[in-house]
């Protein structure tokens, strides 16, 4: 039986109170219940304080560069589409750095889970905005405010028709460990964006600022309605909602690769024989 | 014998597929054959040739000298009839040239009026042409009826039998017509294979196992790609044409932390982009293997021509300090070898891995009676399955006599695999202390490098082995500078050629130092500007060359350009 312990990694590099405290334990939660074990999936990260994360929980590890924790992750669960393969990344790593490669992923549907530890700052280079930073953010870097329009990760996550779509927050650890479950088991390239106050940096997107915004989905929302989707997904002022924003089945792309059907690659003979290899050449 | 078939014509106007169906037809009949294209970076128009080059005896690069000159369009004739040998004949068609040239080195083959007659579509006028040639060289015509029926074999009976005919009626309007004509064949029944450079990569890929291939098109190396996908279903293969070049190296680099052998290709700028994916194989010692293909530079540069600008490049890209080997193949049978090689010390090492080609290598083709398969050496250096599971304790990043640390399939067993772009520890996770982080370096670095260069083969000598003179190249120029070497044989020349470039060569098995040092006259031979490989020699060696030859038009040497140039070289010896 996996436990809590089982996934009691390195210990944290985090400032006292950092929402990434949250979404660690949520994780380890999640985990537990799902009875999943440590070496049964891999974590793929980016760089940023949320790069760190699977050095914190104990799991089959990759991280690596800042933004291309999407191609790994992909190239990674080719490899072995068995294996879970879930992503933890921050907003500067994915929806900055790496946007191309959100971009085909959801238009892939590879069948990873992407976490993005939403702080609306860049954490780890010290206050810089971010692209979720509030348009006018001022930083040092920033000296006249961010003058671009935040991103909405996901107005475009639900125009990109990305399997599941989902927001959690860390001051709320039991909903962000169920919409964590729900996002791993649903079959399709997931995405949940975690509000995460950043205390050090981000003196405006506070747990304080997060609590008198954000609203849970009521059940009675049918997550399947791409319209209704787009219409919570607007929501990004004064009411934010947090939960199953949209979720749409289709084909996952490693349901398309014949060559992987009966069993994944890594399974298969590492060595094809040569007879027979020089006939078309004649 | 020993003749020159060049085909003319602007894009899209099947300059490729007459030379593609020829050049079977040449090799099956058993000729040898060394072919080069030339085209421009365009879909239709312009100017392109396609030039083949046949003989009874091995070779391995292109003539000046024209025998065939098959012009599609006013340019090829401008172009290249200066070339024409003495006997050298122009095949053409008046009425799509719009001009008849009243010369008796020119044969006017109504191609378009044939094809319609015979074929009964305009669109066979290049079956025409193919036919108007081996009707020209007085060839059989049996084996060009099995090479279009096979070319053809997914078309109607209907589409097969005009081709045939349209074959068959180009070749005897030439037969009759060409009364000029006098080239005496040999005659042979070996059939040869005919492999281009591209190719031989891909088979090299494929042969050594590699099941994942990701990438974004960019010429050269784009038929690399697309060889690999075409055996994706047989040998159960994932191609994915990535969104940019980023990602395919990182997709790579996940497929192989996944533990399958996984290879990615680019050519010059799309292999900047990788850049920063290749440090992160090197610090997360990852197997990985790059098909760089070199075209001329900077930036878009010249996208369908060659250079070999690159080789300092492909060595010092990457941040920080890592190991890595780079393999220049001089022939497709050795790109095929080198490609193994490349997987197997990718893997053997878990460090990236070169093969660097150019536009020319990638792009011609080559005869051989056979390639010997049997050199092919694959070896699973992976630790996986009930191996993996029976280990008490594992640490990916294991301190080592060696520096190699176990390479564990994450999943396989309840160990965990944990590897970081940070510098880490033994584990994988991230550390900060001085002596962690020496530690690793020399795992990493210093103690696999020795390793690493002890399986590098040193250059090959062609020719005397106590030359007056020493060519020496590397990478794509093998060919033409063996062919000079044989043209210059009464003035004790010789080749010394590297495809095994880094870690640069000892000289304990072959003193080629010692020969360079003692050779009155060394000339260095390059398709660069700058001479990159001379200056790695010099910066490895302190050896300096008498002598460089430099070509950076974009275009390849041919027998007789190479010859030119080294004549100005010999003149004062």
């Amino acid at each position: 039986m996996v436990t809590l312990q089982d996934y009691e990694g390195q210990t944290p590099a985090w400032c006292p109170g950092c929402g990434n405290f949250s979404i660690r334990k949520a994780f380890q939660q999640a985990m537990v219940e799902l009875g999943m074990e440590p070496h049964q999936f891999t974590i793929v990260s980016g760089i940023g304080q949320s790069g760190k994360f699977p050095h914190y929980v104990r799991c089959n590890t990759f991280n690596g560069l800042h933004g291309r924790s999407l191609p790994v992750a992909t190239g990674l669960k080719l490899a072995n589409h068995e294996m879970p393969v879930f992503v933890f990344c921050g907003d500067g790593d994915c929806y900055g750095e790496g946007g191309n490669h959100l971009l085909n992923a959801m238009r892939r549907n590879i069948n990873v889970k992407l976490f993005v530890h939403d702080n609306q700052i860049y954490g780890l280079t010290k206050g810089q905005a971010s692209p979720t930073s509030l348009e006018g953010t001022v930083s040092n870097t920033q000296p006249f405010g961010a003058l671009s329009q935040s991103l909405n990760p996901m107005i475009l996550a639900v125009a990109m028709d990305c399997s599941f779509v989902a927001r959690g927050f860390a001051g709320d650890i039991d909903h962000l460990k169920e919409l964590m479950k729900q996002a791993i088991t649903h079959r399709g390239f997931s995405i949940v964006d975690i509000f995460q106050p950043c205390v050090t940096f981000n003196r405006v997107n506070t747990f304080d600022w997060y609590r008198k915004r954000c609203y849970k989905i009521e059940p009675e929302y049918d997550p399947e309605d791409r319209i209704a989707a787009f219409q919570r997904a607007l929501e990004l002022g004064e009411r934010i909602p947090l939960g199953v924003i949209y979720k749409h089945h289709r084909p996952v792309f490693e349901d398309k690769l014949p060559v992987i059907r009966e069993r994944p690659l890594v399974r298969q003979a590492p060595f094809p024989g040569i007879d027979g290899a020089l006939e078309e050449f004649y | 014998m020993d003749y020159t078939v060049k085909l003319g014509g602007e894009a899209g106007q099947g300059v490729d597929t007459i030379g593609t169906i020829l050049s079977k037809v040449f090799t099956r009949a058993g000729y040898f054959l060394f072919s080069h294209q030339d085209f421009e970076s365009r879909i239709r128009g312009g100017h392109n040739f396609f030039q083949i080059r046949i003989s009874d005896h091995p070779i391995s690069a292109s003539r000046s000298l024209v025998d065939i000159l098959v012009a599609l369009d006013r340019q090829s004739v401008t172009a290249h009839a200066q070339e024409l040998s003495p006997a050298g004949m122009v095949v053409y068609d008046a009425t799509t040239l719009k001009e008849k040239v009243d010369r008796p080195e020119f044969l006017d083959v109504p191609f378009t009026e044939i094809a319609v007659t015979h074929g009964g579509s305009k669109i066979m006028s290049n079956t025409v042409a193919t036919g108007a040639v081996l009707g020209m060289l007085g060839m059989n015509l049996e084996i060009a009826y099995e090479v279009i029926r096979e070319t053809l074999k997914k078309k109607d009976e209907q589409v097969i039998k005009a081709n045939l005919d349209a074959v068959r009626a180009g070749y005897e309007f030439a037969k009759k017509e060409c009364l000029r004509c006098s080239f005496a064949l040999a005659s042979f029944n070996t059939r040869k294979m005919l492999l281009s450079g591209n190719d031989a990569i891909g088979l090299g890929a494929v042969l050594s196992g590699c099941k994942f291939y990701a990438a974004y098109p960019m010429t050269p190396s784009t038929g690399i790609f697309s060889f690999v996908a075409g055996k994706a279903a047989s040998h159960g293969i994932v191609v994915e044409q990535a969104e940019d070049e980023i990602a395919a190296i990182n997709l790579a680099i996940g497929a192989s932390f996944g533990g399958v052998r996984a290879m990615t290709g680019s050519s010059g700028g799309g292999f900047a982009l990788m850049v920063e994916g290749l440090s992160l194989a090197g610090m997360t010692e990852t197997p990985l293997v790059i098909a760089l293909a070199q075209r001329p530079g900077p930036a878009t540069g010249l996208p369908t021509r060659t250079e070999q600008g690159e080789l300092l490049f492909a060595l010092h890209a990457g941040h920080g300090e890592f190991p890595r080997v780079i393999f220049a193949p001089g022939t497709a049978e050795q790109a095929v070898y080198l490609t193994n090689k490349a997987f197997d010390l990718a893997e053997k090492y878990q460090i990236p891995a070169f093969v660097l080609t150019d536009q020319y290598l990638a792009d011609s083709t080559w005869t051989y009676e056979t390639i010997d398969l049997g050199k092919i050496k694959n070896t699973d250096y992976r630790l996986r399955g009930d191996a993996f599971r029976g280990l008490a304790s594992y640490k990916r990043h294991a301190f080592t006599e060696n520096g190699i640390s176990p390479l564990g399939v994450p999943g396989d067993a309840a160990h965990l695999v944990v590897t970081d772009s940070d510098e880490h520890d033994e584990d994988g996770h991230i550390i900060e202390d001085a002596e962690t982080r020496r530690r690793m370096v020399e795992k990493r670095l210093l103690r696999k490098l020795p390793l690493i260069r002890r399986e590098i083969e040193p250059p090959s000598l062609y020719g005397s082995t106590k030359p007056d003179v020493l060519l020496v190249g590397w990478g794509s120029t093998y060919g033409v500078m063996r062919e000079a070497v044989d043209l210059l044989s009464a003035k004790n020349v010789a080749m010394l050629h590297f495809s095994e470039i880094f870690p640069f060569p000892e000289t304990h098995t072959f003193d080629y130092l010692g020969l360079l040092r003692n050779t009155r006259l060394t000339v260095c031979i390059e398709h660069n500007a700058m001479g990159k490989f001379a200056s790695l020699v010099r910066a490895e060696t302190g050896y300096e060359f008498d002598r460089q030859i430099l070509r950076y038009d974009g275009r390849p040497f041919t027998v007789e350009t190479l010859l030119g140039e080294i004549d100005g070289h010999l003149a004062g010896l």
